[in-house]
């Protein structure tokens, strides 16, 4: 499982765990903000995503969220327990409710994200 | 969007962020959206008991020997179903037969009515009482800053009043009782809109938070929790009660809404009565009609067809927790779907398989004939 401190995240609040085959998911911040998960749904195996486009929608009571690729890649899996679960989004983001996993078509672009503490900055400095 | 100058807070505001709630702009009041999570709050009041403030709800006292006369004309309902200690759910009619409010006028004596109304039109329901009682024998008073109001709500809730006012388990739905807490003067109501029954307490705003202790206090046993305006909504809606401004408005008749055994055509002459009558014998073009899908979740604004045409689009809508599906109520012309009709509800460009539903989608406690009376 993926701490907090091993992944990247965006300014959309998106968290990509970086590899060859990188794992992407919501963080815990954006997940608390989200409230209750009841939908999701996910992009498709072999479907090919830019970074900072839309590529998934989280539905939680309240509202619907779009999720942007934190990097471009092709889709190489996605979790099918979390749309049979998606409380499993706000229980455990970044372990059981992840989202999709990606081959990073340029993996420099990972870098270039948010690491745990500029992300903790980032969060703070948006609630003022 | 309301900038932090007007902004209004409830006599609760401090207590409900002691709570954990967290804070949203709502029409210009700062209320609570959530506590511990929307699922949780809304399960809570189903199964057991949920707390709510409702303190930006408006109150409006009606007073003198055509106190009657003023509520019966400028409502569809049938005031004289308000005898004292009672209550009647009505819609405050316009000339067209639109809604100037939703309300509940409770009967507190022969001449003297409070009448609950919704906090973003309680200034124009009591400039519409005024003018309309002008050359009545009438006091009308806008009190809505005089008071504060607590929603408890949940099939376990009468339990808990047992000790804190025994004589409002007596109270059928819609009863009232004037009665002194914490030295002052309140009124508690059977009433709610939750679909569960339960009991709203209207006080003033020096002892609100020790009435809001004291219920977390009875209703421990009970598991209560604070519940906010996101649970409100999902409640509200499975339980088809309208929300004024969204569901209704200064346009949509009672007949449209779907709220027909509000009208009651017999009892004399009312504000916007012709146009019922019309209504009545043509019937409505469209219909403020439930509908149900599972392939996500409807919002307000979705549009809906069927075999392919647009029919209308969404008034309200959400997940609803208890059916575990998508809901929403929405204007469809034609207007008599029968439920299980095959629909679409178009969501973020893609049309979803949806089907027309009797409303409400869920029935509460509160709909059931007996309430609980004491032991």
């Amino acid at each position: 499982m993926a701490k907090p401190e091993e992944v990247k995240y965006t300014k959309t609040h998106e968290y990509v765990l970086p590899g060859a085959e990188a794992t992407v998911g919501i963080s815990d911040h954006a997940q608390h903000e989200m409230g209750d998960v009841v939908f999701v749904e996910l992009p498709k195996v072999g479907q090919k995503l830019e970074k900072e486009k839309p590529c998934a929608v989280v539905e939680s009571v309240k509202s619907a969220f779009d999720i942007y690729a934190p990097v471009s890649g092709e889709v190489t899996a996605v979790n099918d327990a979390v749309t049979g679960e998606p409380a499993l989004l706000n229980q455990s983001p970044l372990e059981k409710g992840w989202l999709f996993k990606l081959k990073p078509s340029n993996p420099g672009e990972a870098d270039a994200l948010m690491d745990w503490a500029a992300y903790q900055e980032f969060v703070k400095q948006a609630a003022h | 969007m309301s900038t932090a100058t007007t902004i209004r807070r409830t006599a609760l505001n401090e207590t409900m962020r002691k709570y954990g709630g967290k804070m949203v702009d709502f029409h210009g009041w700062e209320l609570p959206i959530e506590f511990s999570g929307i699922l949780k709050e809304h399960e809570a009041v189903r199964k057991s008991a949920g707390i709510f403030d409702v303190s930006h709800m408006g109150q409006v006292f009606v007073t003198g020997a055509d106190a009657f006369k003023l509520l019966q004309r400028t409502n569809a309902n049938d005031l004289r179903k308000a005898t004292p200690g009672k209550g009647v759910y009505s819609h405050v009619t316009n000339e067209n037969a639109g809604l100037v409010d939703d309300i509940i006028a409770f009967c507190l004596a022969p001449d003297r009515y409070l009448v609950i109304v919704n906090a973003t039109t309680s200034t124009k329901d009591y400039e519409w009482f005024k003018a309309q009682g002008a050359r009545m024998h009438v006091k009308v008073e806008n009190r809505s800053d005089d008071f504060s109001m607590v929603a408890v709500q949940g099939p376990n809730v009468p339990k808990m009043f047992e000790e804190f006012a025994p004589e409002a388990l007596k109270l059928p739905r819609f009863g009232i009782v004037e009665k002194d807490i914490f030295g002052e003067h309140c009124y508690v109501s059977r009433t709610g809109y939750t679909g569960e029954d339960g009991f709203e307490v209207t006080a003033p705003h020096k002892i609100i938070v020790q009435v809001w202790e004291k219920m977390m206090e009875l209703g421990k046993p009970y598991g209560i929790i604070p519940c906010g305006l996101g649970a409100r909504d999902t409640l509200r809606l499975e339980s088809g009660y309208l929300l004024y401004g969204s569901d209704v408005d200064d346009v949509h008749t009672t007949y449209e809404s779907g709220y027909g055994w509000v009208v009651c055509l017999d009892k004399g002459d009312f504000i916007g009565r012709q146009v019922l009558v019309d209504q009545k014998a043509n019937g409505v073009k469209r219909r403020l009609t439930g509908v149900t899908l599972t392939g996500g979740v409807p919002r307000t604004g979705c549009k809906v067809f069927m075999d392919g045409k647009e029919i209308g689009e969404l008034n309200s809508a959400t997940y609803s927790p208890t059916l575990k599906k998508g809901i929403g109520v929405g204007y469809m012309t034609p207007p008599n779907l029968k439920p299980g009709t095959p629909l679409e509800v178009e969501i973020r460009g893609r049309r979803v398989k949806a089907e027309a539903a009797a409303v409400p989608f869920h029935k509460g406690t509160a709909f059931s004939k007996t309430l609980y009376t004491g032991k």
